[in-house]
Protein backbone atom coordinates (compact mmCIF):
# COMPACT_ATOMS: atom_id res chain seq x y z
CA UNK A 1 0.00 0.00 0.00
CA UNK A 2 1.49 3.86 -0.87
CA UNK A 3 0.69 7.04 -1.61
CA UNK A 4 0.23 8.85 -4.46
CA UNK A 5 -0.19 12.42 -4.74
CA UNK A 6 -3.01 13.06 -6.71
CA UNK A 7 -1.90 16.09 -8.68
CA UNK A 8 -5.68 18.04 -7.61
CA UNK A 9 -6.02 16.74 -3.97
CA UNK A 10 -3.52 15.73 -2.41
CA UNK A 11 -1.49 12.42 -1.02
CA UNK A 12 -4.24 9.50 -0.92
CA UNK A 13 -4.29 6.31 -0.22
CA UNK A 14 -3.51 3.53 -3.53
CA UNK A 15 -7.19 2.67 -2.96
CA UNK A 16 -8.58 5.53 -4.56
CA UNK A 17 -6.64 5.49 -7.87
CA UNK A 18 -7.75 3.31 -10.89
CA UNK A 19 -4.71 1.94 -12.77
CA UNK A 20 -3.94 3.49 -17.02
CA UNK A 21 -0.97 1.74 -18.28
CA UNK A 22 1.17 3.39 -20.29
CA UNK A 23 1.58 6.94 -20.75
CA UNK A 24 2.06 8.70 -23.87
CA UNK A 25 1.18 6.39 -26.68
CA UNK A 26 0.59 8.48 -29.52
CA UNK A 27 -2.58 7.39 -31.73
CA UNK A 28 -1.45 7.31 -35.43
CA UNK A 29 -3.18 10.04 -37.63
CA UNK A 30 -6.05 8.84 -40.48
CA UNK A 31 -3.46 9.07 -42.74
CA UNK A 32 -0.83 6.98 -40.98
CA UNK A 33 -2.96 4.28 -39.87
CA UNK A 34 -4.30 3.70 -43.89
CA UNK A 35 -0.82 2.85 -44.82
CA UNK A 36 0.02 0.94 -41.77
CA UNK A 37 0.14 -2.69 -41.72
CA UNK A 38 -1.60 -5.28 -39.44
CA UNK A 39 1.71 -5.93 -38.00
CA UNK A 40 2.32 -1.94 -37.11
CA UNK A 41 -0.99 -1.84 -36.18
CA UNK A 42 -0.70 -4.63 -33.69
CA UNK A 43 2.79 -2.90 -32.40
CA UNK A 44 0.84 0.57 -31.77
CA UNK A 45 -2.63 -1.27 -30.16
CA UNK A 46 -0.80 -3.90 -27.89
CA UNK A 47 2.66 -3.46 -27.27
CA UNK A 48 3.47 -2.01 -24.09
CA UNK A 49 6.90 -1.70 -22.71
CA UNK A 50 7.56 -3.66 -19.42
CA UNK A 51 10.53 -2.45 -17.98
CA UNK A 52 12.29 -2.75 -14.65
CA UNK A 53 12.83 0.86 -13.86
CA UNK A 54 11.54 4.03 -14.29
CA UNK A 55 7.95 3.53 -16.10
CA UNK A 56 5.97 6.81 -17.11
CA UNK A 57 2.31 5.93 -16.78
CA UNK A 58 -1.47 6.68 -16.30
CA UNK A 59 -3.59 6.95 -13.16
CA UNK A 60 -7.08 7.88 -12.54
CA UNK A 61 -8.49 9.46 -9.08
CA UNK A 62 -11.81 7.23 -8.85
CA UNK A 63 -12.71 7.93 -5.53
CA UNK A 64 -11.93 11.72 -5.13
CA UNK A 65 -12.17 14.32 -8.44
CA UNK A 66 -11.81 11.52 -11.05
CA UNK A 67 -8.90 13.30 -12.84
CA UNK A 68 -6.61 11.57 -14.75
CA UNK A 69 -3.07 12.04 -14.34
CA UNK A 70 0.24 10.65 -15.09
CA UNK A 71 3.00 9.09 -12.93
CA UNK A 72 6.52 8.04 -13.01
CA UNK A 73 7.05 5.10 -10.85
CA UNK A 74 9.97 3.22 -10.11
CA UNK A 75 8.85 -0.53 -10.73
CA UNK A 76 10.85 -2.18 -8.23
CA UNK A 77 10.73 0.18 -5.67
CA UNK A 78 7.15 1.30 -6.33
CA UNK A 79 8.38 4.73 -5.57
CA UNK A 80 6.87 7.38 -7.26
CA UNK A 81 9.33 9.74 -8.94
CA UNK A 82 7.04 12.70 -10.49
CA UNK A 83 3.02 12.96 -11.02
CA UNK A 84 2.40 15.43 -13.24
CA UNK A 85 -0.63 16.53 -15.65
CA UNK A 86 -2.06 14.65 -18.98
CA UNK A 87 -0.86 16.89 -21.93
CA UNK A 88 3.19 17.74 -20.03
CA UNK A 89 5.90 16.28 -21.25
CA UNK A 90 7.25 13.16 -19.62
CA UNK A 91 9.86 14.66 -16.92
CA UNK A 92 13.70 13.87 -17.10
CA UNK A 93 14.58 11.29 -14.60
CA UNK A 94 18.25 10.57 -13.45
CA UNK A 95 17.56 6.22 -13.63
CA UNK A 96 21.10 5.80 -12.31
CA UNK A 97 20.44 6.37 -9.55
CA UNK A 98 17.93 4.88 -8.42
CA UNK B 1 -38.63 16.65 -9.44
CA UNK B 2 -40.77 14.68 -7.01
CA UNK B 3 -44.12 15.89 -5.39
CA UNK B 4 -42.60 17.22 -1.74
CA UNK B 5 -45.75 15.44 -0.18
CA UNK B 6 -45.06 12.22 -1.88
CA UNK B 7 -41.60 12.02 -0.98
CA UNK B 8 -39.66 10.10 1.16
CA UNK B 9 -36.28 10.13 2.67
CA UNK B 10 -33.61 7.26 1.59
CA UNK B 11 -33.01 6.35 4.93
CA UNK B 12 -36.85 6.60 6.17
CA UNK B 13 -36.90 2.84 7.08
CA UNK B 14 -34.74 3.19 10.13
CA UNK B 15 -37.69 5.19 11.37
CA UNK B 16 -34.63 8.28 12.01
CA UNK B 17 -37.16 10.93 13.62
CA UNK B 18 -39.13 8.62 16.16
CA UNK B 19 -35.58 7.51 17.57
CA UNK B 20 -34.12 11.01 17.43
CA UNK B 21 -36.93 11.35 20.83
CA UNK B 22 -35.20 8.89 23.18
CA UNK B 23 -32.87 11.03 23.92
CA UNK B 24 -29.33 10.17 25.24
CA UNK B 25 -27.34 13.06 23.47
CA UNK B 26 -26.01 14.43 26.66
CA UNK B 27 -23.52 11.09 27.27
CA UNK B 28 -24.02 9.66 23.55
CA UNK B 29 -20.13 10.11 21.60
CA UNK B 30 -21.18 10.05 18.28
CA UNK B 31 -24.81 11.79 17.16
CA UNK B 32 -26.39 10.17 13.29
CA UNK B 33 -28.93 11.44 11.67
CA UNK B 34 -29.78 12.39 8.23
CA UNK B 35 -30.11 15.42 6.27
CA UNK B 36 -32.13 14.88 3.58
CA UNK B 37 -33.68 16.52 -0.08
CA UNK B 38 -30.58 18.66 -0.15
CA UNK B 39 -30.33 20.53 -3.09
CA UNK B 40 -26.91 19.73 -4.97
CA UNK B 41 -26.03 21.52 -7.83
CA UNK B 42 -22.89 20.11 -10.01
CA UNK B 43 -21.30 22.89 -12.30
CA UNK B 44 -18.13 23.13 -14.06
CA UNK B 45 -16.48 25.60 -15.55
CA UNK B 46 -13.05 27.52 -15.44
CA UNK B 47 -12.47 29.25 -12.24
CA UNK B 48 -9.35 31.45 -13.89
CA UNK B 49 -12.06 33.08 -16.15
CA UNK B 50 -13.75 35.54 -14.18
CA UNK B 51 -17.08 35.69 -16.42
CA UNK B 52 -17.61 32.17 -14.82
CA UNK B 53 -16.55 33.03 -10.90
CA UNK B 54 -18.72 36.37 -11.55
CA UNK B 55 -21.44 34.44 -12.43
CA UNK B 56 -21.30 31.98 -9.82
CA UNK B 57 -21.49 34.62 -7.14
CA UNK B 58 -24.06 36.82 -8.87
CA UNK B 59 -26.65 34.16 -8.55
CA UNK B 60 -25.27 32.56 -5.59
CA UNK B 61 -23.94 35.12 -3.37
CA UNK B 62 -20.56 32.87 -2.66
CA UNK B 63 -17.47 32.93 -4.45
CA UNK B 64 -16.21 29.50 -6.01
CA UNK B 65 -13.29 27.55 -3.54
CA UNK B 66 -10.23 27.64 -5.90
CA UNK B 67 -8.18 26.14 -2.86
CA UNK B 68 -8.64 22.18 -3.37
CA UNK B 69 -10.71 20.21 -0.86
CA UNK B 70 -12.22 23.58 0.17
CA UNK B 71 -15.80 24.72 0.96
CA UNK B 72 -17.14 28.41 0.78
CA UNK B 73 -20.23 29.26 2.66
CA UNK B 74 -22.81 32.48 2.48
CA UNK B 75 -25.76 32.16 4.36
CA UNK B 76 -27.74 28.90 3.39
CA UNK B 77 -25.74 28.16 0.33
CA UNK B 78 -22.28 26.38 0.13
CA UNK B 79 -20.14 25.57 -2.76
CA UNK B 80 -18.07 22.50 -2.16
CA UNK B 81 -14.64 22.05 -4.26
CA UNK B 82 -14.99 18.65 -6.46
CA UNK B 83 -11.86 19.03 -9.02
CA UNK B 84 -10.34 21.81 -10.64
CA UNK B 85 -12.98 22.86 -12.97
CA UNK B 86 -15.89 21.10 -10.79
CA UNK B 87 -18.06 21.95 -7.73
CA UNK B 88 -21.25 21.37 -6.25
CA UNK B 89 -23.75 24.15 -5.04
CA UNK B 90 -25.37 23.11 -1.87
CA UNK B 91 -28.01 24.45 -0.18
CA UNK B 92 -31.46 23.81 1.50
CA UNK B 93 -34.12 21.66 -0.37
CA UNK B 94 -36.58 22.50 -3.24
CA UNK B 95 -34.40 25.13 -4.33
CA UNK B 96 -33.19 23.51 -7.90
CA UNK B 97 -35.78 25.06 -9.83
CA UNK B 98 -34.87 28.57 -8.90
CA UNK B 99 -31.19 28.19 -8.55
CA UNK B 100 -30.72 25.63 -11.74
CA UNK B 101 -32.35 27.81 -14.65
CA UNK B 102 -30.44 31.12 -12.72
CA UNK B 103 -27.29 29.36 -13.25
CA UNK B 104 -27.85 28.21 -16.77
CA UNK B 105 -28.84 32.08 -18.19
CA UNK B 106 -25.84 33.65 -16.22
CA UNK B 107 -23.32 31.06 -18.05
CA UNK B 108 -24.64 31.63 -21.28
CA UNK B 109 -22.07 31.96 -23.97
CA UNK B 110 -19.51 30.19 -21.25
CA UNK B 111 -18.22 27.09 -21.85
CA UNK B 112 -19.74 25.64 -18.12
CA UNK B 113 -22.53 23.07 -17.53
CA UNK B 114 -25.31 23.26 -14.71
CA UNK B 115 -26.57 19.35 -13.85
CA UNK B 116 -29.23 18.92 -10.67
CA UNK B 117 -28.15 16.14 -8.75
CA UNK B 118 -30.27 16.88 -5.56
CA UNK B 119 -32.13 13.38 -6.29
CA UNK B 120 -28.79 11.01 -6.42
CA UNK B 121 -27.70 11.78 -2.65
CA UNK B 122 -28.39 11.45 0.87
CA UNK B 123 -26.62 13.12 3.37
CA UNK B 124 -25.49 10.99 6.78
CA UNK B 125 -24.32 13.54 9.65
CA UNK B 126 -22.12 12.52 11.94
CA UNK B 127 -21.19 14.50 15.35
CA UNK B 128 -19.83 14.35 18.50
CA UNK B 129 -16.36 14.04 20.32
CA UNK B 130 -15.75 10.37 18.91
CA UNK B 131 -17.04 10.92 15.56
CA UNK B 132 -13.51 10.87 14.10
CA UNK B 133 -13.25 7.41 15.96
CA UNK B 134 -16.13 6.08 13.76
CA UNK B 135 -14.75 7.57 10.62
CA UNK B 136 -11.40 6.51 10.89
CA UNK B 137 -12.86 3.08 10.32
CA UNK B 138 -13.64 2.96 7.39
CA UNK B 139 -11.50 5.93 5.74
CA UNK B 140 -8.07 6.52 5.16
CA UNK B 141 -7.79 9.88 5.12
CA UNK B 142 -5.95 11.75 8.02
CA UNK B 143 -8.55 14.02 9.92
CA UNK B 144 -6.82 15.32 12.56
CA UNK B 145 -7.72 18.52 13.41
CA UNK B 146 -4.36 19.87 12.17
CA UNK B 147 -4.45 18.55 9.01
CA UNK B 148 -8.55 18.38 7.93
CA UNK B 149 -10.95 21.07 9.79
CA UNK B 150 -14.18 22.76 9.43
CA UNK B 151 -14.52 24.57 5.71
CA UNK B 152 -12.85 21.48 4.60
CA UNK B 153 -14.04 18.90 1.95
CA UNK B 154 -12.40 15.66 0.53
CA UNK B 155 -14.35 12.87 -1.82
CA UNK B 156 -12.97 9.56 -0.67
CA UNK B 157 -14.18 6.22 -0.14
CA UNK B 158 -16.14 5.06 3.24
CA UNK B 159 -16.01 1.94 3.61
CA UNK B 160 -16.25 1.04 0.10
CA UNK B 161 -18.88 3.93 -0.81
CA UNK B 162 -17.80 6.61 -2.94
CA UNK B 163 -18.57 9.85 -0.14
CA UNK B 164 -17.74 13.31 -0.17
CA UNK B 165 -17.08 14.14 3.18
CA UNK B 166 -17.80 18.19 4.73
CA UNK B 167 -16.46 18.90 7.92
CA UNK B 168 -19.07 21.86 9.03
CA UNK B 169 -17.81 22.30 12.72
CA UNK B 170 -15.05 21.95 15.15
CA UNK B 171 -17.34 19.76 17.25
CA UNK B 172 -16.07 18.15 15.05
CA UNK B 173 -19.36 17.76 12.59
CA UNK B 174 -19.43 15.95 9.08
CA UNK B 175 -21.76 15.42 6.48
CA UNK B 176 -21.57 12.35 4.33
CA UNK B 177 -22.87 12.76 0.92
CA UNK B 178 -23.26 9.55 -0.46
CA UNK B 179 -25.59 7.90 -3.20
CA UNK B 180 -28.84 7.29 -2.49
CA UNK B 181 -28.64 3.80 -3.24
CA UNK B 182 -25.80 3.07 -0.94
CA UNK B 183 -26.80 4.99 1.72
CA UNK B 184 -28.90 2.11 3.47
CA UNK B 185 -25.75 0.13 3.73
CA UNK B 186 -23.50 2.93 5.15
CA UNK B 187 -26.11 3.84 7.46
CA UNK B 188 -26.09 0.27 8.75
CA UNK B 189 -22.08 0.04 8.61
CA UNK B 190 -21.74 3.52 10.47
CA UNK B 191 -24.32 2.67 13.02
CA UNK B 192 -22.86 -0.42 13.77
CA UNK B 193 -19.40 1.33 14.20
CA UNK B 194 -20.71 4.20 16.63
CA UNK B 195 -22.55 1.61 18.82
CA UNK B 196 -19.15 1.07 20.50
CA UNK B 197 -18.54 4.37 21.16
CA UNK B 198 -22.28 5.64 22.55
CA UNK B 199 -24.60 6.18 20.11
CA UNK B 200 -27.61 8.68 19.37
CA UNK B 201 -30.03 9.57 17.23
CA UNK B 202 -29.98 13.63 15.60
CA UNK B 203 -33.37 14.83 14.62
Amino acid sequence: MFLITCPYCGARDEHEFGYGHEAHIVRPTPAEYEQMSDAEWAQYLFMRKNPKGVHFERWVHTKGCRRWFNVARHTVTHEILAVYEMGKPAPQIDTEKK
Amino acid sequence: MVEAYQRRSALNHFGLAARANQGGHATAGVILGESAHRTIINIRGDANDAAFTNAVKSVTGVDVPTKANTVNKAGEVSILWLGPDEWWVVTTPDRSDELVPALRQAFQGQHAAVIDVSESRTVITISGAKARDVLARGISLDLHPQVFGPGQCAQTGMSKCNVLLHQTDDKPSYDIYVLKSFSDYLWQWTEKIATNFGLAIGA
